[in-house]
């Protein structure tokens, strides 16, 4: 069975603080959508970060796409992330002095392993594309600071998913939506996931939504180091 | 180049605190450059004071005393050179051409040069540049005088002025011969030297200001002149001031001087009657009815004894050494040869640790200009922490946040680099006329040598090296935060 995400004995702390994570197992399986949930202060963000590579796991194994991130160097982890994952945060996700094309564009131009995997489409037609599923076509040319909230999270899912990454990492993307943009923001996520073949780690400590996705995870229940 | 993109994008983002930044850069390598640019000018305009003089002559001393004398016109000569050692070297077959001076006296401050035609023949300075008039003639006459440009602008002459020499150098003088007025035949073009700052007269003209009375101190009688050369050369100026303060009485010492000194029998006595009764007539002359009597005199009634000092230009530069070593070991009188070239960099040496002292503030200025570009970009981190955390989402790693704001480092500090050698032209093109005539100064324009390449590299590179500070101050925030950011 291939997994996306298989997490072994993960434990992580900041410094020589208090652990912040103790989690002996975590997988999931490829197309999953997860609702990963759990109270402010549970280590949700920062699973988050050690699953993008972005902090690197005090001890433990932590297979993404069966490529052990504890064994890469810091520059490696930031050349898979850069490859594989979309990551979309709770708000502001945009960087304000780019437009809204140069923000889905992004991880295309950061990376040549991301622009490797457009189809040999331009950058600029997979962006639009991508922002006509999204329903936000017509702000190509926007400056960011213009566009509400709902439109920059949208934004920000376009720019996870361009270049059809492996996994998506949403750190709470709807908290800042009302409860209609919510679902229709997820509707559009789910949809571009399931196009793309991705895996979607969703976090959120709001459980109202836990319905629509495939597997629901309780961080308390996996981290031992919060008991 | 993403990198690239984005420093820029974020820098213009920041519009309001970029150009403040640059231009605070931009003022302070505008400083920088503009101060060396005045440097190189003024060192210019001070070596090039006086051309293709190859040695200036004057009585034993100092050999930046005489050259401050005779070239920039400050301090005053100790002695003097008599006119038949003057003669003698000045017909010395190595010589090409000498330019006499006769220093001592000023006209409301500003310094009154005795000469001859030979200074309008042999005067260069600033790459053998002649001088010029800009109206008028030479002086010719006995009363003839020629202003330097900055003499006739400043007290507002005209050709047909007629002007009074004061006796001695300061803006008061004790004796004012009134009686004695000189006319204002020419005007000399600008040079930008000290030459700008003086009257000119003949030797002649510079003799007669030191006549008393408004006389030559001679009549018909070859005996009597003598007589009173004597006098004047034993007790000096000392009695022309006493003569003036003490109008008709002086003569009567001046006689009973005259008689005390060499204690001769009835010939003195006759001598020094004739005498008085020539000044009298002459002191009677000027009371009533002014200039007439002075004007009568004619250039060929004067003899010109002394000078100050002389310039002198080779037939061939190779003799220079031999003449001055003559010159310096002449026996007949204490006299001294100094090449100007050498004497001109020895005292622009001596003015080195101003030079340094400057040079040194402007680094100054500079350092504290990148500090503030520093300060600027230290302070913006915090607020861009979201910006640096989405960056390391999509991929970038830390040394790619390092380069970011390295790089947004670099690009202030060229921009603030180029816009200050352009300021700098934009001021000289715009105020090089101005500053040569306020100062004097001619700051050439030429375009940017190496020094001004070094000085912008070196802006760019301690930009660059700056840079570095709140690159990692990012690199260590990015890596701690992660993807959260606590704000």
């Amino acid at each position: 069975m291939s997994f996306t995400v298989d997490v072994r004995r993960l434990r992580f702390r900041y410094g020589g603080g208090p652990w912040v994570l103790d989690i002996p197992e975590l997988t999931l399986e490829r197309g999953t959508r997860a609702f990963l949930f759990g109270p402010s202060g549970s280590g949700k963000t920062t699973l988050l970060g050690v699953l993008a590579g972005v902090l690197e796991a005090t001890e433990g194994e932590i297979r993404v796409l069966g490529e052990d991130l504890a064994s890469l160097s810091g520059a490696r982890r930031d050349a898979f992330r850069a490859e594989h994952i979309g990551y979309v945060f709770q708000m502001f996700n945009l960087i304000p002095y780019l437009s809204v094309l140069d923000n889905i564009a992004l991880p295309v131009r950061m990376h040549a392993g991301r622009r490797a995997r457009l189809d040999g489409k331009g950058v600029k037609e997979t962006a639009a594309l991508l922002a006509e599923h999204l329903q936000i076509g017509n702000l190509l040319d926007n400056q960011v600071t213009e566009l509400s909230v709902g439109q920059q999270q949208r934004v920000a899912a376009c720019r996870a998913l361009i270049g059809a990454p492996e996994l998506i990492v949403a750190d709470e993307p709807t908290s800042s939506l009302d409860f209609d943009r919510r679902e229709a923001f997820l509707d559009l996520l789910f949809q571009e996931c399931e196009r793309a073949g991705a895996t979607l780690v969703f976090v959120s400590h709001d459980r109202t939504l836990e319905g629509k996705f495939s597997r629901t995870i309780s961080l308390p229940d996996i981290n031992k180091a919060l008991r | 180049m993403v990198i690239l993109d984005l420093a820029l994008k974020s820098l213009r983002n920041r519009a309001f605190s970029t150009s403040l930044t640059v231009g605070s850069i931009a003022l302070s390598v505008a400083l920088m450059i503009g101060v060396e640019n005045v440097r190189m000018g003024m060192r210019e305009s001070f070596s090039n004071t006086i051309s293709q003089t190859d040695l200036i002559v004057g009585t034993k001393g100092g050999t930046i005393q005489l050259l401050l004398y005779s070239v920039f016109g400050l301090g005053s000569p100790t002695e003097n050179v008599s006119w038949e050692a003057y003669r003698q070297w000045a017909e010395h077959p190595a010589v090409a051409w000498t330019i006499p001076y006769s220093l001592g006296d000023s006209h409301r401050g500003f310094r009154v040069i005795g000469t001859n035609q030979d200074f309008h023949r042999h005067y260069r300075y600033r790459g053998g540049q002649e001088i010029a008039l800009a109206e008028g003639r030479a002086n010719v006459d006995l009363f003839d005088v020629t202003l330097g440009a900055d003499v006739a602008a400043e007290l507002n002459y005209a050709l047909g002025d007629e002007i009074a020499v004061t006796h001695g150098l300061g803006e008061v003088g004790f004796l004012n011969h009134d009686h004695m007025p000189f006319t204002v035949v020419g005007v000399l073009a600008k040079t930008f030297t000290p030459v700008d700052r003086a009257i000119y007269v003949s030797l002649e003209g510079m003799e007669a200001i030191h006549w008393e009375g408004g006389a030559p101190p001679a009549s018909d009688d070859e005996h009597v002149h003598d007589e009173t050369d004597a006098a004047t050369a034993d007790d000096g100026h000392v009695h022309d001031e006493a003569d003036a303060a003490t109008a008709d009485d002086g003569h009567d010492e001046e006689a009973d001087a005259a008689t005390a000194d060499d204690g001769h029998d009835e010939e003195t006595d006759t001598a020094t009657a004739d005498d008085e009764h020539v000044h009298d007539e002459a002191d009677e002359a000027t009371a009533d009815d002014g200039h007439d009597e002075a004007v009568d005199f004619s250039i060929e009634d004067v003899e010109v004894r002394q000078v100050t000092s002389f310039f002198v230009g080779m037939t061939s530069r190779r003799d220079v050494l031999q003449l001055q070593r003559q010159i310096n070991d002449f026996e007949n009188e204490p006299m001294m040869a100094v090449i100007p070239g050498v004497a001109l960099n020895e005292m622009w040496q001596g003015l080195g640790y101003a030079e340094t002292g400057l040079r040194l503030v402007t680094i100054f200025v500079v350092l504290v200009g990148l500090l503030g570009m520093l300060v600027s970009l230290y302070t913006s981190l915090n607020e861009r922490r979201r910006e640096m955390a989405i960056l390391r989402a999509v991929g970038a790693g830390p040394n790619r946040i390092v380069s970011l704001l390295v790089l947004e480092s670099v690009c202030l500090s060229a921009a603030g680099a180029i816009g200050g050698l352009a300021l700098v032209y934009m001021l000289l093109s715009a105020g090089q006329s101005f500053v040569e005539a306020q100062v004097g100064l001619y700051i050439p324009i030429r375009p940017p040598g190496s020094i001004e390449f070094l000085y912008l590299a070196a802006v760019v590179t301690a930009g660059f090296v700056m840079g570095f500070v709140p690159a990692l101050k990012a690199y260590r925030t990015a890596l701690h935060d992660g993807l959260s950011v606590r704000v």
